[in-house]
């Protein structure tokens, strides 16, 4: 499913809402998502899941390509963790590692 | 470092749309489910310019417990990925990059 799928089928859902609106709404949830990650927040959504950046150390890296040495600068990663309702429900209802 | 919950999203959604809190902490909670419904039907959630979320299948592997060293089996599992766009991983870190504005759907 993409972002314009999803659009359409809230849109679909919603009739008494404008689909600029629809939008909207979704465009500011990833953005909002977004900027809360780039002040370097966490955003903590209870089931669904947790979005936060991890820092990463600067390192000698390798172009894959030439084998040639190249300096990595130091950088931050955003990373999501699934809650606990979803990684279960995507793991068919079981928490994975349960019998 | 301060905490983004449903709360500061759906205010945010109330502030832009101009729809009611109650309307906008619903709309909140059904963009969720639907992905996380995707998901768990073991789909791929594409949001262009955020990232995308996918479902990657395990196998079964012999892990050990880190306490009493005893070895346990790791069953087969289904476990959500999410690997963000190149517009986030240069957002997060204040840079602004031209040619990657969107990608594709």
């Amino acid at each position: 499913m993409t972002k314009s799928e999803l659009i359409a089928e809230l849109a679909a859902a919603n009739p008494h809402l404008l689909g600029r609106d629809v939008e909207l709404i979704v465009q500011t949830i990833f953005s909002e998502i977004s900027a809360a990650l780039a002040r370097g927040d966490r955003v903590e959504l209870r089931g669904f899941g947790a979005f936060t950046v991890k820092k990463r150390d600067a390192r000698t890296g390798r172009n894959p390509r030439t084998g040639e040495m190249v300096a990595v600068d130091e950088k931050v990663v955003p990373f999501f963790k699934a809650g606990k309702e979803l990684r279960e429900r995507v793991n068919g209802g079981v928490e994975p590692g349960e019998d | 470092m301060s905490t983004v919950t449903r709360a500061s999203l759906a205010e945010h959604i109330y502030s832009q749309v101009g729809l009611s809190r109650n309307e906008s902490a619903d709309l909140l909670e059904h963009v969720l489910e639907r992905v996380a419904k995707e998901l768990e039907g073991g789909n791929t959630v594409k949001i262009s310019g955020f990232g995308t979320f996918s479902v990657r299948q395990k196998g079964r592997r012999t892990g050990r417990n880190p306490k009493t060293g005893v070895e346990v089996p790791i069953l087969p599992r289904s476990v959500l990925v999410f690997r963000p766009s190149q517009l986030l991983r240069a957002r997060v870190n204040g840079r602004q990059v031209e040619g990657i504005e969107d990608e594709g759907e």
